[in-house]
Parts: C-alpha cells; structure tokens; sequence
C-alpha cells in the first residue's frame, strides 16, 4: 500500500534506527511519530486491554496512543526526536507487562 | 533547586507573551515547556516553520514569530522538553528534563497549558488513521507532512483552515463532511448580533470555503451517523447527508468539533472550576487578571476558556502585570493603565466568540454517543459501560473509575472526561456541575522510577 504521508520538503540527513527489529533509514531530529508515520509505519502498538492496534492520535503528548518502548522503557513517540541508533519496539500489548498500565 | 519570580508552565502564546512582559518588568522568569521549541500547539515550532512553509499555513501562523523571539532576554530562562508532574505548595513544581527530574521554586505560577481537542468519540475512533485534525495541522507545521487521502470530520474554523492549508499543499482532502447544520449559522447570525460580531471570521471562513470550492473538494452539511470503517486502519468514512448514505474511502480521518480546555496542571491543585454551557466545558474560575482562589497561581490562555490565541496572548499579559504589581515591580497605576488598552484588545477579540460557538456547535452524536463507542481509549471504556454503570448508581466521575476504570490508563482522562461527564448528566438529569469531574493528582504524566533516582542524585537535591 501508498503512504498514507508524503513529505512537502526532501527529508535532511537520515539516520539509521530499528522499528520492531526492522531497519529504518529516518531524517535525524524530525518527530518520531512524524517520521515513522511518513516511513508508513501504521499501527504504532496494540492495547493492553484488547489487542486493538492503535496510533497516534494527538501528536501533542496528550492521547498516549503512540507508546512505543525505547531502552526497556515506555514512551510517547510524538514527544521525542529521531536520532542515531535507536530501536524501537510497540509498547507492551495485551497480555504482557506494561509500565504505564 | 531552581527558582525564579514566576513559574510560567506551557510556551504557547499565553506562556510567551506572559514570559516576555514580566520579564520586561524586571521579573526573573523560568519557562517550562515539553515540546523542543517555543510556540505551543497554534505556532508549534513556528520559528522553524515559517520560513519553509509560511506561505501554505498562512499570516495568522506568522504571529506567533515575534512571541518566539520575545524569548530572547535575560531575564527569561526558557527550559525546553520539559514535562511539569507535580505542583505543590510553595508553588512548588517538579519536572522531567531528559530523563531526570528537578525542582523550581517560584514566587507565582502562571498555567498557561491551552487547549486540547474535544473529545470526538464516533464508532471506529480508535483506528490507525484517525487522527484529530489539530495532530494533522501539526504534522504539517512541524514535519511538513500531508495525508494523500483525508476525509476531515466535524466543524468549526479549524476544519476549514487544514483544509485551505491541504489545498495550498498541492493535497486537497477527499471531502469535508461538517456537522453543524444550516440553521445553526443563521441562529448564530441572528441570536448574538452575531453577523456583526463575527463578520472578520464570516469573511475568513468563506474565503477558506472557497478555496476548498476551487480545489473540488466535496463538502457534505449537516452529516449524521458518521462512522470510521476498516479492519486494523481507517479505511472509510460512512455517515448520511441530504437524505443519502455516503461511504468515501480514505487513509486518514481528521476529526475536529471544537477545542476545550486543558485543565489537568489546575485541577492538580484543587482550583475550582465550573461549567461553561456555552463551551461546553469546564473553565477554572479566576478574576480578571488570571488569578485563581489560590492566589500565588494564576491561569491564562485558552486553558482558562477558549478565546484563541490571540486573546490568550493578551490574557497572558494581563496575568504577567498583575504578578509584577504583586511582587514589587510595577506600581499599581501602570498596572493599570496597560491593562486599560489590553483589556479593550481582548474583549475585541472575544467578540465574535458566541458566534462561532453557537455557528459550530459540538456534534450532539459525539456528547451522547451510542452505546457501542468506546469513550475512554486507553482503557476500552464505552458509552454503554458508563450508562450501565450509572443505572448501578454510580453518580459521578470519580466512581465510574471504580465501575471499570475510565479515566485510569495514561492519559489519565484527557480525552474522555468531558464524555463521562456528559453520560452521566444526562443519565442523571442533573446539571454538569453538579455531576463534576475526574479528581486529577499527581504525577500528571507518567513518571519513571529512574527519573526520580536521577533527582536524588544531582548536588542541588541537597539544599
């Protein structure tokens, strides 16, 4: 499928970083819900309570929907900026540990 | 620990412009904000966007410029990424920078912490895809990212004013489908010298309609039973309109019927708020100048009452010369007297507001969704539970926590309070007021343990 996205400027310098374990080139310090949206990531996490995927909604640090865990710990992709070597996994979904749940 | 004269929380408009006269007044002023750069969510990194895009986001985008570089003094330490979690006595705030929380310490507070969009719970609101129309206005500002396929959904000048920007983009949106009906622009016309009060934002919203008109845009009035269809996306959009069922299909869903305020950092401190029937919504009560029942903490912009960023700036002032007078630095006839010509300012821009709010009234559907829709996201609550947990006799807000956890997951209620609230008044037949609303505590946001072993261990924590 298309992007839902397209970008109206040629993105800056890309850096390397993994989205659940998959190799993502982004553009260094864009949003990161904002990059991995525009690399067509659409489903950000499911939910603990039922499995429902989800994705940003706010992109204002609000809604909470675009968790992701970075480092063993959970955050909200729209509040943070892209840089070098990140891996990305979804925020625990249903069934397992969740450190905001 | 840090301190400073004035605590400001949120760099929006009010936040700057309260930042730049106080410090003007000689005020040392600590400015807390969570996002990278100053502007808020209105002029969200407008310093950076401006020059790349200012002509597709328009003149208004532009004010925010001068806010941004006001910034710029001596007197104003403007930290950055900063998440406020708490607010105690004092006032007392601690906060969240790159992974370590600190103190500040602070004469007065100003919480200037804006809007957020009104809840708009519709059947398949949840979906990847559906955004509200405030993060697509974001994406475009800050990313300079467009949706392909957008259907926007729901009502007001925001609706418009992401279309028109889509337009100048070169990616018109698929459709419009509006909410508000015929009648509700002629009441508005007619009931609050409303023609006359709002004819600058008439002239605006109907050169944003005909631009959309231009591009081809198909815009659908009056729309009823919207719902988001797909399986793990939004796929489509289904709602009825001029006696016809319409489906379109499309990637993104951007949903808009209003702006409420964001009253978490004040309900932390047990500020009273009321109900707004005309806004639909909770406002903290405060005077003139800001001031709360709590009088070192002030409030300011639209988290006090929706008035746009315009007179949010100008409220900032306000509250920025009455914390001068109070601390020592302005005698109380310069007060004032340049409270004088703001005040004038802002009731010239408050003007035309009953006229937009009752021309783009919420979608009624949204306050009193059918049963099925899930109104608190984060924990799969729906209408349904709700009304079946008030006919168990659950009165307010603060117990439907209890019945099944509404209000409890991360977002700690920020986009399902207003519906709880709304359920169960209406279930209740008893006045918003009186139904209330979540209590908020702190953390505000979610803290880590690593975070507060990191304030342990800075030397500041020893004073």
């Amino acid at each position: 499928m298309k992007h839902a996205f397209h970008r109206l400027d040629a993105p800056a310098d890309l850096v390397r970083v993994t989205f659940r374990g998959q190799v993502v080139d982004l553009p260094a310090g864009e949003n990161l819900a904002a990059a991995l949206l525009a690399a067509g990531v659409t489903v950000f996490r499911n939910t603990p309570v039922s499995g429902a995927p989800r994705a940003p909604f706010c992109m204002m640090g609000a809604c909470y929907d675009c968790l992701v865990e970075i480092d063993g710990t959970t955050r909200q992709a729209c509040m943070l900026e892209v840089s070098e070597g990140m891996v990305i996994e979804p925020a625990h979904g249903k069934g397992a540990d969740n450190a905001l749940g | 620990m840090r301190s400073a004269d004035l605590i400001i929380v949120g760099a929006g408009p009010a936040g700057m412009a309260a930042a730049a006269c106080a410090a003007g007044k000689g005020l040392s002023v600590l400015l807390l904000d969570e996002q990278p750069r100053a502007g808020g969510q209105i002029y969200r990194d407008v310093a950076r966007a401006w020059p790349k895009r200012g002509g597709l986001l328009g003149k208004d985008y532009a004010a925010g410029l001068p806010l941004v570089q006001a910034l710029d003094h001596p007197g104003i330490t403007h930290i950055t990424g900063a998440t406020v979690w708490q607010i105690e006595d004092g006032p007392l705030v601690t906060f969240t920078v790159n992974g370590a929380a600190q103190q500040a310490q602070g004469k007065r507070l100003l919480i200037a912490t804006g809007a957020l969009e009104r809840p708009m719970p519709l059947p398949g609101w949840t979906l990847p895809g559906v955004m509200t129309a405030g993060a697509g206005q974001i994406l475009l500002k800050q990313s300079g990212m467009v949706s392909d396929r957008a259907v926007l959904v729901g009502c007001g000048p925001l609706l418009y004013l992401i279309g028109a920007q889509m337009v100048r983009a070169g990616t018109p949106p698929l459709a419009l489908v509006e909410t508000q009906g015929r009648g509700d622009l002629l009441a508005a016309m007619r009931h609050v010298g409303g023609a006359l009060r709002g004819w600058r934002y008439m002239l605006k919203g109907l050169g944003m309609l005909a631009e959309l008109r231009r591009a081809g845009v198909a815009r659908h009035v009056a729309a009823t039973d919207i719902e988001i269809a797909g399986a793990n996306r939004a796929e489509s959009v289904r709602f009825r309109a001029a006696g016809q069922q319409h489906e379109i299909g499309c990637d993104t869903v951007l949903l808009h019927h209003g702006v409420v305020p964001n009253t978490q950092a004040a309900r932390s401190i047990d500020i009273p708020h009321e109900w707004d029937s005309r806004q639909r919504a909770f406002v903290p009560q405060r005077d003139a100048w800001g001031r709360s029942a709590r009088a070192d903490v002030f409030i300011a912009g639209d988290g006090a009452g929706i008035g746009g960023a315009k007179a949010a700036a100008i409220a900032g002032e306000l509250a920025a010369l009455a914390i001068a007078h109070d601390l020592g630095a302005l005698a109380q006839g310069d007060r004032d007297l340049e409270a004088r010509q703001l005040r004038w300012r802002l009731s010239a821009e408050l003007a035309a507001r009953p006229f937009i709010d009752r021309a783009y009234p919420p979608f009624a559907p949204a306050l009193a969704p059918a049963d099925k829709t899930i109104i608190c996201r984060c924990e799969e609550v729906t209408a349904g539970d709700i009304r079946r947990y008030a006919a168990m006799g659950c009165l307010g807000p603060n117990q439907a926590k209890a019945f099944g956890r509404a209000g409890m997951g991360p977002c700690q209620g920020r986009y399902c309070g207003l519906s709880v609230t709304e359920i169960l008044s209406a279930a209740h037949g008893q006045a918003p007021d009186r139904t209330g609303y979540y209590r908020i505590r702190p953390p505000l946001k979610p803290v880590t343990l690593a975070e507060l072993a990191a304030m342990a261990d800075t030397p500041d924590a020893a004073e």
